[in-house]
């Protein structure tokens, strides 16, 4: 697979990237530290709340927020929008870093992860019931293709100037995978389908301990949806943003239309997720405007602000597609939140908020996440165009 | 262009129908009973003094450690809930003249939420439909936690190679040939063990022979898909701490949907081949730039 792709260039350790080493650094410190002391310790946790942003952030938001290879990809590859191939390697990156570090904080959030091996290899143990054997199964198997998706753009740098060994088996692997990779591809579509919907299946589970607003059988089709809008949106946020940070001419014509599809996606999810809750009448709690019942209502404004902006602003610039792409991601994660934590209803004298380490340890996943990304893009070939911005 | 725009269309149109009879698929999925070699346990409100010797019974039992968390100087133990020491307790609920003790431990419900959710089957229905926990198998998510409509498995918060701890029943002692700890310790007999079914009838029996003496239901009967720990009460069972009253067990929604989307795995095959096939049609299209 060709592109224009070309690495950005530049000295890496800049104060801000200093200040993101940092941020790791820290986060990295408290992860030991919680292995140390245990979870109880470490985290805001207790049983009523088991699961906390590690799971309701830096998985089910972060997972979401990195569907942007998923979603371009079906453009591309289904939709045969070719010309929007150079916004795949970008967005392949974010997803193999988003996902990647989503299984970390797996790692870190669970009691026993010397266990997670288990997962894959037991497999006359499974139970096929269970949603979380799917989502586990599958993001491990997604974490694998995305790398393999980006695996490519490192082989085209190393068969030209990596050290010797690297350049001869970049040399040899890259045609095979490039003739493999449309197989590996379909995988990469097909397994977002399914662990991003089960993520949905996993608060069916929840039963009567989730708040009617967000508890339906459609919850499988709501996540699916949401994380598309989140991914388009996400593609649009990143391409602004690299433009900008190293001046690089935005593709605008896409990412315009990218962003249409996010903000006519969303909706589309609020129709559905209105009909439904009609039909199954749990609207009537709606009415009530409690925590719930505001969350709620905040979300569907969300959800439905990025179309009125675009529609108020036919001609959009960079500034206010940046603004729209950021509200979609927005939306989505409150709607995912939202569906994991504060709809989550344990019962009286429960109560939940993230320890000070807690929240460190997931600043700390997002700065490695950055760190790493500014990395790849200034040293491997993954950002089309050289023309600087106007 | 447009045919393979209509091929897309397409995809989306069978992934709609697909969702789309899911509802359907969910009334359909049968509901459980329970095993046929069940054991279970009938509590009755209007006989327990709350003399905590099950608790007792329940800790010596288990091996439990005793609970001195957050209260200083070693001295206290005696927890207001099931908790990570705690897999039985006696609670109280007063209002005015309105009193009831009421015991709580895994209800060992005949669909149960922890079973559906664990990944490797840790928690397990196993002999006498007992939910039992393999240590070996958990990886500590704590699924099982957020999902259980009775808030019974607990985790070991303060360990750093943590377990979760719930009621099994006593399932050495029952392999044994004797019943639990908790209700051989009982001295009122207000929690007595038998098989699922004599248990059921019994609770009826009491109903029946003491019109208006109790709330006319025998909790566990229905609720939940029906649970092996059955309930009498004077008191709404509400007021004692039991929130849920649907008869639909938790899994029930889950299982038929999930079963509609991957039956025999046919669902994500067919959507790999198709996603595979366009794809092919496309090849070289995908690559141009523009």
């Amino acid at each position: 697979m060709h592109t224009q792709a070309q690495p950005v260039g530049g000295p890496l350790f800049t104060r801000g990237y200093m200040v993101l080493l940092a941020i790791a650094g820290i986060g990295i410190a408290l992860m030991i530290w919680r292995f140390a002391v245990g979870l109880g310790a470490a985290t805001g946790l207790s049983d009523g709340y088991p699961l906390g942003i590690w799971i309701a952030f830096d998985v089910v938001t972060g997972t979401a927020l990195a569907c942007g290879g998923y979603a371009v990809a079906l453009l591309v590859y289904i939709f045969n929008k070719g010309n929007y191939h150079p916004l795949i390697r970008p967005a392949i990156l974010t997803s193999a870093l988003g996902y990647t570090i989503a299984g970390a904080s797996v790692a870190v959030d669970l009691g026993r992860p010397w266990n997670m091996w288990k997962i894959p290899t037991y497999f006359w143990s499974w139970n096929l019931n269970s949603s979380l054997l799917e989502v586990a199964l599958c993001i491990m198997a997604y974490v694998c293709v995305l790398w393999i998706e980006l695996s490519p753009a490192f082989m085209e740098k190393w068969s030209v100037d990596g050290p010797p060994l690297l350049k001869r088996w970049s040399q040899r692997l890259l045609p095979i995978l490039n003739k493999a990779l449309i197989w590996i591809i379909a995988l990469g579509m097909l397994l977002p389908t399914m662990h991003q919907s089960s993520l949905g299946s996993l608060m069916m589970l929840a039963g009567p301990k989730l708040h009617p607003l967000w508890f339906t059988g459609w919850l499988p089709l709501l996540f699916l949806m949401c994380c598309l809008a989140m991914g388009y949106s996400i593609v649009v946020f990143e391409s602004v943003f690299s433009s900008t940070a190293y001046g690089r001419k935005p593709e605008m014509p896409m990412l315009i239309n990218l962003q249409k599809i996010a903000a006519w996606g969303g909706l589309v999810f609020i129709v559905v997720r209105m009909a439904d809750l009609a039909y199954s009448g749990n609207l009537r709690y709606a009415t009530q405007l409690d925590l719930y019942g505001t969350m709620f209502w905040i979300e569907n404004v969300m959800w439905i602000l990025p179309l009125a902006m675009m529609l108020a602003s036919p001609r959009p610039n960079l500034g206010s597609l940046f603004r729209g792409a950021i509200v979609v991601a927005l939306a989505g994660g409150l709607y995912r939140f939202d569906t994991y934590l504060v709809a989550f209803q344990p019962g009286p004298g429960w109560h939940y908020f993230p320890s000070v380490p807690e929240m460190f340890i997931t600043f700390g996943f997002i700065a490695i996440e950055l760190a790493i990304y500014i990395a790849v893009v200034k040293r491997f070939p993954i950002l089309a165009g050289r023309t600087p911005a106007h | 262009m447009s045919t393979d725009r209509r091929a897309f269309f397409k995809n989306i149109a069978t992934a709609a129908a697909t969702l789309t009879v899911l509802p359907t698929v969910a009334q359909a999925r049968e509901k459980k009973t329970a095993p046929s070699d069940a054991v279970g346990m009938l509590y009755d409100t209007t006989k327990c003094v709350g003399c905590k010797a099950c608790v007792v019974a329940c800790k010596e039992e288990n091996k439990l450690p005793a609970d001195i968390d957050g209260y200083g100087q070693g001295l206290y133990d005696a927890p207001d809930s099931m908790n990570q020491y705690t897999k039985n307790i006696i609670q109280l609920y007063k209002d005015g003249d309105d009193q009831s003790y009421v015991k709580k431990q895994c209800m060992h419900c005949i669909d149960p939420a922890c079973v559906g959710a664990c990944m490797l089957g840790a928690l397990e229905k196993g002999k006498f439909g007992v939910v039992s926990y393999d240590v070996s198998k958990c990886v500590g998510c704590r699924y099982c936690e957020t999902v259980c409509p009775f808030n019974v498995p607990k985790f070991q918060w303060a360990k750093v190679a943590p377990k979760i701890v719930k009621c099994e029943f006593c399932k050495d002692r029952l392999a044994a040939g004797k019943e639990p700890a908790c209700t051989a310790v009982c001295p009122r007999k207000a929690v007595i063990y038998g098989t699922y079914t004599e248990l059921l009838e019994e609770a009826h029996r009491r109903l029946r022979e003491n019109p208006g003496k109790y709330v006319n239901k025998v909790y566990g009967e229905h609720e939940l898909g029906g649970t092996q720990m059955l309930y009498l009460s004077h008191i709404e069972f509400e007021k004692l701490g039991f929130r849920f009253k649907q008869d639909e067990s938790v899994p029930h929604l889950q299982q038929a949907v999930s079963h509609g989307i991957y039956k025999g795995f046919v669902g994500p095959i067919a959507l790999y081949g198709l996603l595979g096939a366009v794809m092919f049609r496309n090849r070289g299209n995908s690559d141009k730039e523009s």
